[in-house]
Formats: C-alpha cells, structure tokens, sequence
C-alpha cells in the first residue's frame, strides 16, 4: 500500500469539509475522487498536498506519517484547477523551479536542470516554447506546463484538482488520454479530483465517490457502473429514471408488471427503483406505465426519447437510431418499462 | 484608452473647459512659485539654500522619509499579505484600522502623539523622568509621519494581491520551495509594480506632509522644522524669494513623483489595472 489515509475530518469556520474519509492507493495506480462541488474532494486533495491541516486522521505515504512533514518537505507534485503557472517566469524557468530552489548541495547542477526541462518539455509536446510566458500560451498549453512543472521535482505522488475543468470540451479529450499515457510512462501515483463522471470513468484504474464529506463508493469503473452502493452514487454516474416499487422474490413490482434486480440481496417492501435510460423500454403497447413522449434528441447514433407518465413523472430512454421505437414522435402514447432495475436501502438516497 | 473617442463639437467646449480649470488651479500656482522664486534673480534663489536653517530642514524632511518610508513599506506588505493570504479572525477590523488614517485629519494624526508622549501627556511624565523625550523632535516627528502615510502601501497591494490569490505560492511550497524563496521569488515579482508605486506615494506625503508634523514638531528653526514648516516659517518672516525657493523643490517633488507614476503606470500597466482601487486622500 503506498497511500494510506485514516478517517480524515476537517472542518472549516462554518462546514464540515471532510467527515471521515479513508482510502488507499497502490503504488502507480491511477485514482479518482469524484463527487459534486462541496463533496470535499478538494480539500482531501490540498491534505494529501500538505496544503490544509486535518482536524482529526491519518495520512501515511511509503509508511512515513504525511502530516507530521510540511508540504515542502512531502515531495507530491501538484497541478492546481488554474495551473496557478508564475506568471513573471518563462515556461522554461517555471519547470525548471521546482529544481532551481533545492538547497545547494542537493541542487542538480545548471545543465543537468536545462536537460531535464528539455525532456520534460517534449513529454509535454511543448517543444520550442521555453521562452515563452505563461499569458502566450492557450488554455491546453498551460496546463501541460503546469503538469511538467509538477514532474520536474520527481514526485513521490502527483495530485490534480480538476485538471481539465477549464478547458473546452475537445481539448479536454485530447489532454485525457495524454496524461494517461503520461501516468503509464512514468508510473507515478496518480490522483485527481474531478466532477465529470465521464472523465473519471474513462481515466482512472479506481473511482472514489465524495458525498457530503464521506466516501460513498470506491472501487474500479465497471464495479461503480454494475455494482453502486447507493442511489447516489448511481445517480452521479448517469443520467437515470426512478420509480416506486415494491421488492417480492427478487424482483420489482410495479402496478401489473415487474422487472428483475440488477444486483440480488435489497430487502422486501416498498423502496424506489433506479434504472438508466439505456436500459428502459418504450414500445406502442403492452406491459408499463402509460407515458406521452414529450422530447426527443437525436446524439450522434442514439435517439433519447423524454416521456412524461400519469402522475408528472418524467423517463428518459435511449434507442439506437435504427430500432423501431425510434420512430416515435412528440406527442405519441406509449408503454415504458424498465428492462433492469437496481434498489437501495432506504436510508442512502439522497 | 480602448472606447475612447476624439472630441467633436460641443466636446471641444468641455475639454476646453477642463484644461483651462486645471490651469486655473494647478499651472498657474506652480508657475507663481517658480516666479516669486526667482523674482530677485539666481543668485538669490540659490542664497536661499546656503542658510543653515533651509539645509538643516532639507536634511531633517530627507532623514525623516528615509525612515518612515521604509519602514510603512515593510508594514504594508507585511500586512497585504497576512490579509490576502491567510484566514484570521479579526480581518475586516484590521482593514479597517489600516484606512484609519485616510479618514482621519493629519491634524489628529500628529495630536495623538503629543496626547501620548506630551509633557502632560498620558505617558509623557514616565518617559520623561526617563530621560526619554519624544515630542517636539525628529521621533515625533517620525511618528506623526508614519501615521499619516501609513495606508499608502498596504491599500495599494491589498486589491491586487486578492485578485492574484495564493495558488502561485502554493504551488512554489508543494514544489520545495521555503517561505523567503517563496517570497522572492514568487510574490514580489507578481507585486513589484503596485509596490514602488505605493511606495512612491508615500514618499511623496511623507516629504510634503504639514499638518501632523506641525503639530509635533515644536517649530525650533534649524532643528525641528521639515521643509513644508520651513516655507511657513521663511513666508512668515516676509522672506518670500527664500519661502518660494524652498517650495520649489516641493514642487520639483510632485513634478518627479508625477514622471515616474507615470512611468511606473506605463511599466506596469497590466498589474496596477488589475488591483486598481485607490483610495482618496485626505489633505
């Protein structure tokens, strides 16, 4: 285990930021925290950075206690949301600074750091833009520094608070699926806080879900995705449908039809039921709730059909293009059914 | 300047209007002490800082914003940075405390001292059966000074230190750097401008201040008199050409300050937008 933390609780003058959290991370894994703003994913991230004290925990790194050593002393890399770049410093003497202020006797010497900024910068593709200051380069560039700088100092972990937030959605991509291969190259620990579930599934070998101060769920993508422990966590992974429902012999009853339980083991009696758009029926007759479709949006190969049952209830449904529900239009009657469902203990929706 | 357009007719009027406003008030008084200044010729414009008791106020208004400067500077980044770096209790009090002497009259700024530390003072007695004697010499004087120009540096750094945040320090300490590096290196670049901008500010009112120093300093000629009091004291004597000769340097001052604000302002442009929020003067 190279990241330990234990119960972490902090709290600011009027919030609760963290109530409780513990987690850990194996050397060179890949991991994201992910949760809506005010989750506490940040202010986990500046703990582990040495940047805010805890009230209460344990962070250990390589079996060295993190919070007796000051954020100096930790050697974590990190990339802030607004690269936070010196903007009186050349891109060239902001990677290198990490290196430049060492004590002398640990001071690389001066070609030895030019070398390493070389390097860095065509890990980065910045090739060719030393010179330039932080206010001459897009979005995308600056935060390419902001991560080279933060490889410079060979950290021990590297942690990004929302490293892609502001930046458009195409360069986003791109810069994704780089800093993977960046991570894959230099096998690093890797943590990084986001809001965008997408990104966080896409990205990382785990997934640490924040709610309220308190992990919901952790654990790798696909666990999340057919296995969350509670409706918030499936709800922040998606956009779904619910229902109320009645669980009997393991499945959900619903008014004259049912459907089976994604995952088994949710006590009897009446609870809600979660399912995905993907996975919801609509057909012009049969079994389901009577719904009038209200919207429809055409993404790319998939039409989502927005349907409006008896009592104001809204679905949602995905078909592909080619299938025949697809044909429905604005106003149509239909039948909409969930093919799956997964159901929580009361207590944790919400 | 970018929304600006040039005048057209009416405007014209208005513009004129301004200018000749501004020469009214500002040209033709600055003028009139260049003239009164050398009404009797150069030779007597000069004479008048040969007398020991003009150098002496030069040197005592030089020694004295020599001082006073530095020392407000230190205390002005000092406290923009506490303010705009850390969370405290008691902040918005310590704001509010630091634009005190902008509201208050230079007059107060220069009674308080001799309330304190004045023969019938509230600690006046103490020190002085201590030997120690603060009022009507160059400390009080001092003190008086610092009090008024205190501001100047602070509220010039404050607002753009809270638009620069603290993310580049930071990221500096994340990447090893100690708090003097961090400073150095990261801080001051980023503040620099707003810094000799405010400092150059408070020289100013340092050197040209008049009320809170006359209260203090006790008037004794060639001792206690900084140069603003000196001109008073040299008009009172009906020595015009040598009041006039002293006030121009006053006046070379502002000229100097002026070039180099504008300098300054010019050099620095992007960073002195940024935290822009000056405060008015009291006189």
């Amino acid at each position: 285990m190279s990241l330990i933390v234990e119960n972490l609780a902090k709290r600011f003058a009027r919030f609760p930021a963290l109530k409780g959290v513990s987690l850990t991370a194996e050397p060179g894994e890949f991991l994201a925290l992910l949760g809506p703003s005010g989750s506490g994913k940040t202010t986990l991230l500046r703990v582990l950075a040495g940047l805010e004290t805890p009230d209460t925990g344990r962070v250990a790194f390589e079996g060295e206690d993190f919070l007796a050593m000051s954020a100096r002393e930790r050697r974590v890399g990190m990339v802030f949301q607004h690269y936070a770049l010196f903007r009186h410093m050349t891109v060239a003497r902001n990677i290198a600074f990490g290196l430049r202020v060492r004590p002398a006797r640990l001071r690389p010497p001066r070609a030895e750091i030019a070398k390493t900024v070389e390097r860095l910068m065509s890990l980065v593709r910045l090739e060719g833009l030393g010179d330039r200051y932080p206010a001459q380069l897009s979005g995308g560039q600056q935060q390419r520094v902001a991560l080279a700088r933060a490889l410079a100092i060979e950290p021990r972990m590297l942690l990004l608070d929302e490293p892609f937030g502001a930046l458009d959605a195409k360069v986003r991509k791109e810069l994704r699926q780089w800093l993977r291969e960046v991570h894959d190259a230099t096998g690093v620990t890797t943590i990084f806080v986001t809001h965008d579930q997408e990104e966080a599934m896409d990205l990382a070998d785990r997934v640490a879900v924040l709610n309220a101060g308190r992990i919901e769920q952790i654990g790798a993508p696909q666990v999340l995705s057919e296995a969350p422990a509670s409706a918030f966590v499936f709800d922040f992974l998606g956009d779904s449908n619910r229902a109320p429902c009645r669980i009997e012999g393991g499945r959900a009853v619903f008014d004259g039809f049912s459907a089976p339980l994604a995952a088994p083991g949710v006590a009897g009696g009446a609870t809600t039921a979660w399912f995905r758009p993907h996975e919801t029926l609509v057909e012009r007759t049969g079994e389901g709730w009577p719904v009038t479709v209200t919207g429809r949006l055409i993404k790319s190969a998939i039409v989502r059909l927005e349907c409006r049952g008896a009592a104001g209830a809204i679905f949602e449904a995905d078909f592909p293009k080619d299938a025949p529900q697809a044909d429905l239009i604005v106003g149509a009657e239909a039948r909409l059914k969930p093919k799956r469902v997964f159901a929580f203990a009361e207590s944790s929706s919400e | 300047m970018r929304g600006a357009v040039r005048p057209r007719g009416s405007a014209w009027l208005i513009v004129a209007a301004a200018i000749l406003w501004l020469a009214l008030t500002i040209l033709l008084p600055l003028a009139a002490v260049f003239a009164e200044a050398f009404r009797k010729g150069a030779s007597t414009f000069f004479a008048a800082f040969a007398e020991p008791d003009a150098l002496a106020a030069i040197f005592l208004t030089l020694k004295v914003a020599a001082v006073a400067v530095p020392l407000n500077a230190v205390f002005g980044v000092a406290a923009a940075w506490a303010v705009t770096k850390f969370e405290f209790r008691g902040k918005t009090l310590l704001l509010a405390v630091i634009d005190i002497p902008f509201s208050m009259s230079p007059v107060i700024s220069g009674l308080v001292w001799v309330l304190l530390f004045g023969a019938n003072g509230w600690l006046g007695p103490q020190l002085d059966s201590l030997g120690i004697r603060i009022i009507f010499n160059f400390t009080g004087i001092l003190l008086a000074t610092i009090l008024v120009t205190l501001p100047f540096v602070a509220r010039e750094l404050i607002p753009l230190m809270q638009t620069q945040g603290s993310d580049e320090e930071c990221a500096a300490i994340t990447l090893g750097a100690g708090g003097l590096t961090t400073f150095l290196q990261v801080t001051l670049p980023n503040i620099i401008g707003a810094l000799l901008y405010g400092v150059l500010l408070c020289n100013a009112r340092a050197m040209g201040e008049f009320g809170a120093v006359s209260v203090v300093s006790g008037h004794i000629r060639g001792l206690t008199d900084t140069m603003p009091l000196h001109v008073e004291v040299l008009y009172n004597d009906y020595d015009f050409v040598g009041a006039f000769a002293i006030a121009t340097l006053l006046a070379g001052l502002a000229l100097v300050t002026l070039a180099l604000k504008t300098w300054l302002e010019w050099r620095f442009a992007g960073e002195l937008a940024r935290g822009n929020r000056r405060t008015a003067r009291t006189a």
